[in-house]
C-alpha cells in the first residue's frame, strides 16, 4: 500500500463534497437537506485540516471558525424549519414554492 | 513520533465516513440519516486526530457531534410526521443532479491525482507539527493574529442565538 | 519482542505518549476491569447506605450482609426477557445503550490515576473528556425515540434538555479552572489532565483552595452540575419511577436496562474523576504546603494500608456479631474469609515499594470515593427538583455564577503576581 500522502485526504473530502451536493439537489425532506449542508461543509474542513499539515496552523484555526459558523448557520435553519413547519404542516421543499398564500 | 499503522487506519476511518455519507443522503427516516450523520462526523474527527490536528478534533466532538446533532434530533422529533415517510424520497431532478454532482466529484479527483503542481505540493516535507502544543499554538494564533475574526464568528453567535429564538416564538 | 514490552517500564510517560501498543492494552484492560469492579460496588453501596439513611436495613440476604446481592442483580438481568416494543425502530431501540455506554467508557482513556499511569495523556484531556460526555445525551435521545412511547420520549426530550443546559456551566467552571493552570512563570496553562494536576503540584495549592473563595465557588458549581448531568438526584426527574415511569429507559428490559445502569455509574465516576482531577488535586496528598516535608510523607504513605486494615477490621466485627445458629455458618466463613482477604491486601500495602507505586493511584481513588458517598448521600437526602426549577437553576443561578467566577479569576490571575 502506499504512503498516505494529503492527496488521499483531499480526495476524501472531494468524495464527501459530491455525497453532500448531491443531497442537497435531490432530496425533498428539508432536514436532510440541512445535513447534507453539513456533510459539505465537514468536506471543507477536512481539505483546510489537511493543507495545514503543510503549511502551518492557519488552516485548523480557520476550521474552527467553518465549525462555529455551521453551528450557527444549523441554528437559524432549523428555527425557520420550525416556523415554516408551524405554518403548513409539511417538511417538503416542493412545497415552499410560494412567497406568500 | 511516528502513528501506529496509518494507513490501515485512514482506510477504516475514511471508509466509516463515506458509509456514513452514502447512507445520510439515502435513508428514508431522517433519524436514520442523523445518526449516519454522527458517524461521519466522529470519524472525522478519528481523521483530524492522524492529521495533528487534536484542538480541531476535540472541538468537533464536542460542537458538532455533541451540540448541533443534538440540536437536529430535537427537531426532527419536533416536525417528524408520518406522511414525510409515505411521500417520495428523491425529486423530479435526480438524475441530473446525481451526474452533475458525480461529474464534479470525478473532476476534482482527476485533477488532484493527475495536476503535476499538486503532486508536487503532495511531495512536499509536512510540517512539524507538535502535538503537544497544538492547543497552545492554536489559542495564540486566535488571541493574537486573528483576533478581530475571532470576535466577529462571537458576535456571529450571538446574532444566530437571537434569530433562532425569534424564528421559533409563537408570537413575535 | 520482549524487549518491546520491558523497555515501557523504565520509561516515564503514559504507554500513549510512548506509543507502546502492548502496554496501552494491559492498562486499557486493567481500566476497564476495575471501573465493572467499581460500579458493582457501587450499587451494593448504594443499597445499603440508603437503607441505613432511612433506618432501615438494606439487602442482607444474599451474602453476608447482601454482599453478593449485586452479582444476584446482575445474573437476574441476564436471564430476564428481552422485551422489544412492536413498533419500536429496532436498529435505534438496539444501539441507543450502546452509545451510553461508549459514551461514558471512552472518557477513561486520559484519565490520571498517577503521574504516568494514564492510558495516554492527550493535550487536549479535558476537552475530550466533556465531548464524549456529551454524546451520552445522543444515546439517551436515541433511546427516548425509538422506544415509540409517550413517557420515554417526554422522559427522554426532558433529560437532554437538562442534561445539555447543565453542560454550559459546566465547561464554564472547567474553563476557570483551566486558567488557574496559566499562572505560572511561562504564563502558557494546558488543558492536559496531567498537566492540569502538575500545575497544582508546581503551585503548591490545590485549585479548590486558590483565589479564596474563588476556587470553592467553581467546585461547588461543578460539582451541583455534574449531578444534573448525570440525571441524579436530586435532579432525576427524568427517570423518577413516581413522575414518568423510569423514563427513558421504560421499555427496555435485562441486559438492555443493564447497560444503561452501568453507563449511568460510569458516567458519575468519570465526572468525579475530573473534579477531583481540576480542582481537588489530582494524585497529590492532602496538605502539600501545610505538612511538607519526609516525615509527613511518610506518615501519608501510611494511609491505603491503614484503611484496609479499618475496612477488615469493620468485616471482623460483622462477623463476631453473627447471629450463632449452623444455618448461618457459610455465611460466617465468608464473611471471615473476606475480612481475611481485606486485612491480606492492608498488610501488603505496608511493603515500602508497594506503597511508593500505590501511593498516587490510592489517593486519587479515595478522593472520586468521597464524591461517590455525596452522590448517594445527595439522594436520600433532598427532595426533588421539578423540571422547570431545574431549568430555572441551570441558566439563571449556576451560569451567571460560572461566567462570574470565570471573569474574577482571570482578573485575579492578571493582577496578582
Amino acid at each position: 500500500m502506499p504512503a498516505i500522502t494529503p492527496i488521499h485526504y483531499l480526495i476524501l473530502a472531494a468524495a464527501l463534497f459530491a455525497l453532500g451536493t448531491i443531497g442537497v439537489l435531490t432530496r425533498r425532506n428539508v432536514v436532510i437537506v440541512l445535513m447534507s449542508i453539513e456533510l459539505i461543509l465537514n468536506a471543507v474542513n477536512l481539505n483546510l485540516v489537511a493543507f495545514s499539515r503543510l503549511w502551518g496552523l492557519q488552516g485548523q484555526v480557520f476550521a474552527i471558525f467553518v465549525i462555529t459558523d455551521a453551528a450557527a448557520e444549523a441554528a437559524w435553519g432549523l428555527g425557520i424549519l420550525i416556523a415554516f413547519f408551524r405554518n403548513r404542516e409539511t417538511v417538503n421543499v416542493d412545497e415552499v414554492d410560494l412567497l406568500k398564500w | 513520533m511516528t502513528p501506529v499503522a496509518t494507513s490501515f487506519f485512514f482506510y477504516l476511518l475514511s471508509g466509516l465516513a463515506l458509509l456514513g455519507g452514502v447512507l445520510v443522503i439515502t435513508r428514508r427516516n431522517p433519524v436514520h440519516s442523523a445518526l449516519a450523520l454522527i458517524l461521519t462526523l466522529l470519524a472525522l474527527a478519528g481523521i483530524y486526530l492522524m492529521l495533528y490536528a487534536p484542538f480541531v478534533a476535540g472541538v468537533q466532538i464536542l460542537l458538532y457531534a455533541g451540540g448541533i446533532m443534538v440540536l437536529f434530533l430535537f427537531v426532527i422529533m419536533l416536525v417528524n410526521i408520518g406522511r414525510a415517510e409515505k411521500e417520495k424520497q428523491f425529486n423530479k431532478q435526480w438524475i441530473v443532479s446525481f451526474v452533475a454532482a458525480a461529474v464534479t466529484g470525478l473532476l476534482f479527483v482527476w485533477i488532484l491525482t493527475k495536476s503535476p503542481l499538486l503532486r508536487q505540493i503532495a511531495q512536499k516535507a509536512p510540517m512539524q507539527l507538535p502535538e503537544a502544543s497544538n492547543t497552545q499554538d492554536v489559542g495564540n494564533l486566535l488571541y493574537g493574529q486573528y483576533m478581530l475574526s475571532f470576535e466577529i464568528a462571537s458576535l456571529l453567535l450571538l446574532v444566530a442565538i437571537v434569530g433562532a429564538v425569534v424564528m421559533a416564538k409563537k408570537r413575535i | 519482542m520482549l524487549n518491546y514490552v520491558t523497555s515501557y517500564l523504565n520509561s516515564n510517560v503514559t504507554p500513549g505518549q510512548a506509543g507502546n501498543v502492548f502496554w496501552a492494552f494491559v492498562y486499557i484492560m486493567v481500566v476497564f476491569a476495575g471501573i465493572s469492579l467499581a460500579v458493582v460496588a457501587m450499587n451494593w453501596l448504594e443499597r445499603k447506605a440508603l437503607a441505613h439513611m432511612q433506618v432501615r436495613l438494606g439487602p442482607m440476604r444474599v451474602g453476608p450482609h447482601g454482599l453478593l446481592q449485586p452479582i444476584a442483580d446482575a445474573i437476574k438481568l441476564l436471564l430476564k426477557e428481552d422485551i422489544i416494543p412492536d413498533r419500536a425502530d429496532k436498529a435505534v431501540f438496539w444501539a441507543a445503550p450502546f452509545m451510553v455506554v461508549m459514551a461514558a467508557f471512552t472518557t477513561y482513556i486520559v484519565v490520571p490515576f498517577g503521574p504516568t499511569h494514564a492510558i495516554t495523556d492527550m493535550n487536549i484531556g479535558i476537552l475530550f473528556m466533556l465531548g464524549v460526555s456529551s454524546l451520552g445525551v445522543l444515546g439517551i435521545v436515541m433511546a427516548g425515540w425509538a422506544s415509540n412511547s409517550n413517557y420515554p420520549l417526554m422522559g427522554a426530550l426532558r433529560s437532554s434538555a437538562q442534561m445539555i443546559s447543565y453542560e454550559v456551566a459546566m465547561g464554564m467552571a472547567v474553563v476557570s479552572a483551566v486558567v488557574m493552570t496559566s499562572l505560572n512563570d511561562k504564563g502558557v496553562g494546558t488543558l492536559s489532565m496531567i498537566g492540569i494536576v502538575q500545575a497544582q503540584q508546581q503551585q503548591g495549592i490545590w485549585f479548590a483552595f486558590k483565589f479564596f473563595p474563588l476556587g470553592f465557588v467553581a467546585l461547588g458549581i461543578f460539582a451541583i452540575a455534574m449531578v444534573a448531568e448525570t440525571n441524579r438526584a436530586p435532579f432525576d426527574l427524568p427517570e423518577a419511577e413516581s413522575e414518568l415511569t423510569a423514563g427513558f429507559h421504560t421499555e427496555y428490559s435485562g441486559f438492555r436496562w443493564s447497560l444503561f445502569m452501568l453507563g449511568e455509574y460510569a458516567a458519575m465516576i468519570a465526572v468525579s474523576s475530573v473534579a477531583v482531577t481540576l480542582w481537588l488535586g489530582g494524585w497529590l496528598r492532602p496538605f502539600p504546603n501545610a505538612l511538607s516535608g519526609s516525615g509527613w510523607d511518610f506518615v501519608f504513605s501510611l494511609f491505603p494500608g491503614f484503611t484496609f486494615l479499618i475496612l477488615a477490621g469493620f468485616a471482623f466485627l460483622g462477623v463476631i456479631r453473627m447471629p450463632k445458629h449452623p444455618y448461618f455458618k457459610a455465611e460466617t466463613l465468608g464473611l471471615a474469609g473476606f475480612a481475611g482477604a481485606l486485612g491480606l491486601i492492608g498488610l501488603i500495602l505496608f511493603i515500602p515499594p508497594v506503597r511508593d507505586r500505590i501511593e498516587d493511584i490510592y489517593w486519587f481513588i479515595a478522593k472520586v470515593a468521597v464524591f461517590m458517598y455525596l452522590y448517594i448521600w445527595y439522594r436520600a437526602t433532598f427532595p426533588r427538583y421539578r423540571f422547570d426549577q431545574l431549568m430555572k437553576v441551570g441558566w439563571k443561578v449556576l451560569l451567571p455564577t460560572a461566567i462570574g467566577v470565570l471573569i474574577f479569576t482571570a482578573v485575579l490571575g492578571v493582577t496578582i503576581k
